[in-house]
């Protein structure tokens, strides 16, 4: 054990990391075959000769899946080339054929780039297409791999379009990996090729983690960190793994090449598998396949059909709220593009409801309904919205009414409002409630009418009492200090 | 020496014929097909042509055909002829073993396309035929379910790896027979059991269904025991098939109605290359071949084309390399055989181990070797270059002549169990074949005569990619001249 701290530590090492982040694409059928592309079904219902890789059987390529790896590779600022697919030779139990069509040393996307919200700029080497394998459970006591007495292979999954996106190694902290990763699934989720579930492994990040002298221009060994189900374990699993190879070389070692589990609970990264061990996957042109060759106007129209990525989305909502939000309002405005809510802000916006707000709205309440966000109705939250801006709801009744909204999956924000109690108090109510709460606390008052600003919140709180909450809290404090004036001014 | 038997025609109907009749409701179908069941139950207890038959099934299709007949509706250009499919193509619910313990009992639950064209034809299959295991072999030999025995002389093999459906056309089985040639497979049984075998351009058949060995050379293609009758069955089998990538989207057009038109003025190569090395009564025949061209208005010279001599180096890493990877998937995890193990490697190894032959654990090691890192530019890479100088080479030679003619194989059919321990004797059978599986070039082997030992010859026919049609012409003009195979019997 060393005695320095960890910043110490990291001002001599400098970690080096690549991702590789495969993505399965949202197409309606198969790569090679016209079965369903679908998660969740029963196992082994979409499944045909072609996916089950019968003898006999040919695969013939799904346009659709060229079509969204393009939009990708566009999105991507890649060229788009004339690509060749091949087979990878290995054996599993999942993989139907003991190969897999993959390509090779001719992808059809390659020398791109991404850049991360905060200018950097990741270089993409690669994103090629290649088929998923099947599902492997391992039936047995524990469960674990090497205590399963059998294993089940769910076919549902095999021939599943990938895409595999292969980026240089130019991220240097846990940070970076995972701000790249979460800007490439908003990517391809603006693309339309991909739901970008990670729990639903329709993306899966693997990690290549190297760690180096700080100030060397040269890579240290790598090290390939598999089994990264989230963002969070991403990070986790990243800085593990460079904190272990330091120890490892600065114990007197060397890092060896290997391929590495992430355990989750453990917290830990543990070897699958050396350089030695590592298959020759004896890769060779595809005879069943003919060469890819987008034409011209085909790339011409996927370029042309390209929506709004995540930054022109982040830059749209930042000009809206006058080109220099905030420290918090930028990270609403990550979040809300993140979970593609910047749609429902823009139609809240168009319907006259203030920007600002909008935003504060939909980045944390309409966020905070999970699922339920996506399916607002963008009708419905601009007239949410309206109600609040307009008064006739309080910020804390205008939350409760949204909330509702996301539970029920919809309805009218006024009637629901008039459901729940949250009737507007009209001016003279609040007047008369007013004149009963300073009528009873009269020294507050005085201190109030000096100028003792703290009380406000102490009268605020009587009025939301007498009135049960319905109350809107920004009339009480403007009508406190119109009072305050007018005592004031006599 | 058991004496050579009869030719196919002689007497015989052909398909042509068979189709008319059933069609015209002269015959039924039934009665071809029971014919056909009672032919294969008198002999081929003795050949073993075919692996399985499929007599009620193909009672039940004949059936079909007849209904069709009777309701004055076209039942195709092949009404009521049965057809013997080698046994590496799909058949629903029918086992399909490739010759191979490994996929014994193994029911496909698709038809290949072919099987298909074939039913919608009014074609009646009748059986799966015997094959060296997954087409690798030159002889029937290298079988799991033992050799087949060619018809005209029981001691001798048949050919490979096509042999089954070769042997089932000449024993008056079947009038039909279809195979897969990957490095001459189709010709070179065709040639030792004297029957028409071809291999059309690439693609020009679908595979789907075609249990792959090395799939960029492999073709299915025609056996009759007559050049017209291989004509109607190639027209049947062609044409663009969505299901093969790389089936040619051009439409292919009929053969039968140019198969008249002669060799007038057509330039024909007789291909040196083609028949050196061959045996002296071989290359005889060939020549007379060229002179019966000749005579026909043909303009025929001698013409050299020495690439042709490096195909064989070549097919031997390319194919090895295609089919050590296509026969990955017989692993024991899904179908086919599985021998326990351990784990999953161990099962997959014990698995591969009890269910594949020498000749194929031969081809599996030595593609795996090509295709590995460090030795695939010397071997795969470097083949795939020859094989590009061999197209190149076809190419200059189809610059001054419009047909190629040489020898199929380089002696007639040799004894049963004469080259099965020694692997490169038996690789050289393919030497004449192998150049149109590299270029993908079609080529038809016709029966011409006898050798010495009064078996037969194929002569062998090769035209540019897509021209069937000039191919076949010049076939049936060999064909018309051939000398009849029992005169020359009984000479020797």
């Amino acid at each position: 054990m060393t005695d320095r701290s960890d910043s110490e530590r990291d001002a001599e090492w400098e970690m080096v990391v690549g991702l590789e982040v495969h993505c399965e694409l949202a197409t309606a059928t198969k790569l090679f075959c016209g079965c369903r592309n679908a998660f969740g079904d029963e196992p082994n219902v979409n499944i045909c000769p072609v996916c089950l890789g019968l003898p006999g059987a040919l695969p013939v390529l799904n346009e659709q899946a060229v079509e969204l790896a393009m939009r990708i590779g566009a999105a991507l600022h890649c060229e788009i080339r004339p690509s060749v697919f091949a087979r990878k030779n290995y054996f599993y139990p999942d993989q139907a054929k003991d190969y897999q069509i993959s390509q090779y040393d001719l992808p059809l996307n390659a020398d791109g780039w991404l850049e991360l919200p905060d200018g950097t700029r990741i270089g993409v080497t690669r994103a090629h297409m290649e088929e998923d394998t099947g599902k492997l459970s391992h039936v047995g006591a524990s469960g674990r791999i090497n205590a399963a007495e059998h294993a089940l292979v769910d076919y549902n999954r095999s021939g599943v379009p990938l895409v595999e996106i292969v980026s240089e190694p130019d991220m240097r902290s846990a940070a970076q990996a995972r701000a790249y990763a979460s800007e490439l699934r908003g990517i391809l989720v603006a693309t339309g090729a991909s739901d970008g579930r990670m729990e639903e492994g329709s993306m899966r990040v693997d990690a290549n983690v190297s760690v180096r002298p700080a100030g060397s221009d040269r890579f240290g060994t790598r090290c390939e960190v598999k089994n990264l189900n989230s963002l969070r374990s991403l990070g986790r699993a990243i800085e593990f793994e460079a904190a272990r190879q330091i120890g490892v070389i600065e114990g007197g070692g060397t890092v060896e090449q290997q391929t590495r589990h992430w355990d989750e609970s453990a917290g830990r990264t543990e070897p699958l598998r050396s350089k030695e061990e590592a298959n020759d996957y004896r890769y060779f042109p595809e005879p069943d396949l003919v060469p890819l060759a987008p034409d011209p106007a085909w790339q011409e129209r996927v370029h042309a059909g390209l929506g709004p990525m995540p930054a022109d989305r982040r830059a749209a909502l930042s000009e809206a709220l006058g080109g220099s939000p905030s420290t918090a309002e930028t990270d609403q405005i990550r979040a809300v593009v993140d979970l593609g809510l910047d749609g429902l802000i823009a139609a809240a916006v168009d319907a006259g409801a203030p920007v600002a707000l909008a935003l504060a709205r939909a980045a944390n309440e309409v966020a905070a309904g999970g699922e339920a966000a996506l399916d607002l109705d963008p009708a419905a939250f601009s007239e949410l919205l309206a109600l609040e801006a307009g008064g006739r709801l309080s910020a804390t009744q205008s939350k409760a009414v949204l909330g509702a909204l996301l539970e029920r999956g919809g309805g009218d924000p006024a009637a629901l409002a008039a459901e729940m109690g949250f009737e507007a108090l009209g001016a003279d109510t609040l007047g008369a409630v007013l004149d009963q709460v300073i009528g009873e606390n009269a020294d507050a008052w005085a201190r109030f009418v000096d100028g003792d600003d703290k009380v406000q919140g102490f009268f605020t709180g009587q009025v939301m009492k007498a009135t049960s909450g319905k109350a809107n809290g920004r009339e009480v404090a403007a009508e406190l200090h119109r009072r305050r004036q007018a005592a004031s001014a006599t | 020496m058991t004496p050579p038997a009869s030719g196919p025609g002689l007497g015989a109907t052909t398909a042509l014929e068979t189709a008319a009749a059933v069609r015209a409701g002269e015959r039924s179908a039934r009665q071809v097909v029971e014919e056909a069941l009672a032919a294969v139950t008198a002999r081929d207890g003795e050949l073993n042509a075919f692996l399985s038959i499929g007599a009620d099934r193909a009672r039940a299709q004949a059936e079909a055909v007849d209904a069709a007949v009777a309701a004055g509706d076209d039942p195709g250009p092949l009404a009521g002829v049965p057809v013997a499919l080698k046994d590496n193509l799909c058949t629903r619910g029918w086992d399909t073993t490739c010759g191979s313990r490994i996929l014994e009992g193994w029911r496909p639950p698709y038809d290949a396309t072919v099987v298909v064209r074939l039913r919608d034809a009014g074609a009646v299959a009748l059986g799966k035929t015997n094959m060296d295991e997954f087409a690798m072999g030159s002889s029937t030999e290298n079988s799991a379910f033992g050799p087949t025995r060619n018809p005209r002389h029981g001691g001798k093999v048949p050919g490979g790896s096509s042999g089954g459906s070769a042997a089932a056309v000449a024993a008056g089985f079947t009038p039909l027979g279809l195979g897969s040639d990957t490095g001459g497979s189709i010709r070179q049984p065709a040639a030792l059991c004297g029957v028409v075998g071809m291999k059309p351009t690439y693609g020009r058949v679908s595979r789907y269904g075609l249990v792959a060995f090395a799939s960029s050379l492999d073709q299915i293609g025609p056996f009759a025991a007559t050049v017209e009758d291989a004509a109607v069955l190639f027209d049947v089998l062609a044409g663009h098939d969505p299901l093969d990538s790389t089936s040619l989207p051009t439409p292919a057009e009929p053969v039968l109605a140019r198969l008249h038109e002669g060799v007038a003025g057509v330039r024909v190569g007789l291909c040196r290359d083609l028949v050196d090395g061959c045996a002296p009564d071989v290359v005889a025949r060939v020549r007379e071949a060229a002179d019966a061209l000749a005579a026909a208005g043909a303009l025929v010279e001698e013409i050299s084309v020495p690439e042709f001599g490096f195909g064989l180096s070549a097919y031997y890493l390319i194919a090895p390399a295609e089919a050590s990877s296509n026969l990955a998937r017989y692993d024991g995890v899904r179908y086919g055989l599985r021998v326990e193990g351990e784990d999953a490697a161990a099962m997959n190894a014990a698995t591969r181990t009890a269910g594949f032959g020498p000749e194929v654990k031969r081809r599996i090691m030595l593609g795996t070797y090509a295709l590995s890192a460090g030795y695939y530019d010397a071997y795969y890479a470097q083949a795939q270059r020859v094989r590009t100088l061999v197209m190149q080479a076809f190419a200059r030679a189809y610059e001054s002549v419009d047909i190629l003619l040489g020898a199929t194989a380089p002696t007639t059919a040799f004894d049963i169990g004469a080259k099965v321990d020694d692997p490169m004797a038996m690789y050289v059978n393919d030497v004449c074949t192998i150049p149109s599986n590299l270029s993908g070039h079609p080529a038809v082997s016709v029966p011409f005569g006898a050798g010495d030992d009064g078996l037969p010859v194929g002569v062998q026919v090769l035209a540019p990619a897509l021209d069937e049609a000039l191919l076949f012409r010049v076939a049936r003009v060999v064909e018309a001249h051939a000398p009849a195979l029992a005169e020359r019997a009984a000479r020797s």
